[in-house]
């Protein structure tokens, strides 16, 4: 893979801030239209094996060829490591006049990791009108950890986004962000294929690190979402955690009063100062 | 059947902290007026801007959360949302 290919350190940020990321159009319609033919035959409807390296599956499929494309395998590579393995697969169909109720959810339940996260990959084949349903995500919400539909009782979230795409769109959602599928109103069934992967490397500069100090980063991870409303600076800083666990840098956290030990020097400002003085402040330091 | 003729309706505001005139970060509605199945589709406009709004509009607050301390070494953490309020209104429905 060129290192150019991968992504880049503001849209690595994005992808902390905001939980996911999306791709408009990245797969060409006639692969798209390739994908659903196999889909029809039923070539995806058997689970492959879990913990498989993914690269060796679906070599001769469409479904291969989709993720085997330089985009997508650089957006993986960026996020995941060059040997992602699998995890499962499922297609979803929800028929035209269907109901979706209280879905939203988290996919799987507590995930006891402290910063590594699996992906999960959707896409679709078809266009998706607001009508049809589309998956909604909560933007921010992946640090959120829950017991799986335990959140079903949320109906709506501020700033919650439902997908409205065309043909061949992806998203690719840290494995924890919360998410639901809406009521089908239209008269087409809506498809999406989702794939679940997990890591085999520690996340740590996996990605093209050229704009490592590009200050549009901070500004990023400080981004304010009015739903997280008094808790915007524990967001921030579980935020601030994640980034400095995947660039690596090793300072301890939020221990030293070389704080941030980094370039990042203006990481206080996204935490907000007083929260900063007192995640350094040591009683040891109080009683001398 | 019941003889009662009033039904609830049960209104759920999800607060930015604790104080009922903060602002409204997520809703929900659970109607017991009607036998139709609900679509939280036709329930996605902003009901209020905050618990006192809703009061001035006739819902009755029936369930307020208690603030609570993060366990030790959980400081930082975020999970549920933590301000969620219970609003009801009892409607007469018809025979
Ligand atoms: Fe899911």
């Amino acid at each position: 893979m060129n290192k150019t290919d991968l992504l880049d350190s503001v849209t690595m940020a994005k992808f902390v801030s905001n939980g996911y990321l999306r791709f408009d159009e990245i797969i060409p319609k006639d692969l798209c239209e390739e994908s659903k033919e196999a889909i029809a035959l039923g070539e995806m409807d058997a689970y492959d094996k879990v913990g498989a390296p993914f690269y060796s599956l679906w070599e001769h499929s469409a479904m291969g060829k989709i993720f085997r494309l330089t985009t997508v395998r650089a957006i993986i590579e960026s996020l995941l490591g060059p040997n992602p393995q699998y995890d499962h697969h499922y297609i979803h169909n929800k028929k035209a006049h269907t109901n979706d109720t209280d879905s939203l959810h988290q996919d799987g339940t507590y995930d006891t990791r402290d910063f590594g996260f699996d992906l999960l990959i959707c896409f679709f084949p078809d266009d998706v009108s607001e009508k049809m349903g589309g998956t909604l995500v909560v933007p921010g919400s992946h640090f959120r950890k829950v017991n799986s539909g335990a959140i079903g009782r949320y109906q709506n979230i501020v700033g919650q986004q439902q997908l409205v795409c065309k043909a061949g769109t992806i998203l690719f959602m840290h494995s924890n962000l919360w998410h639901s599928g809406r009521s089908n109103h239209s008269d087409n069934d809506r498809l999406l294929f989702k794939l679940r992967l997990n890591p085999t490397v520690e996340q740590v500069r996996l990605w093209n690190t050229e704009d490592i100090n590009d200050s549009e980063i901070l500004t990023i991870l400080g981004e304010r979402m009015p739903w997280h409303s008094g808790e915007q600076r524990l967001e921030n800083i579980n935020r601030i955690r994640l980034w400095r666990y995947m660039i690596g840098d090793p300072t301890p956290d939020f221990t030293t009063d070389k704080l941030w030990g980094t370039k990042l020097d203006d990481m206080p400002k996204v935490i907000y100062q007083d929260s900063v003085r007192s995640l350094d402040m040591k009683d040891s330091v109080v009683s001398e | 059947m019941s003889e009662s003729k009033y039904r609830q309706k049960i209104l759920i505001l999800y607060l930015g902290n604790a104080s009922l005139n903060s602002e409204v970060v997520g809703w929900s509605l659970y109607d017991g007026t009607t036998d139709d199945e609900a679509d939280i589709i036709d329930n996605e406009e902003l009901p209020y801007k905050s618990v006192l709004a809703a009061m001035r509009d006739g819902w009755r607050v029936i369930g307020i959360p208690t603030i609570n301390s993060p366990l030790i070494g959980r400081e930082h953490k975020t999970d549920y949302l933590q301000f969620e309020f219970v609003l009801e209104k009892m409607e007469l429905i018809d025979e």
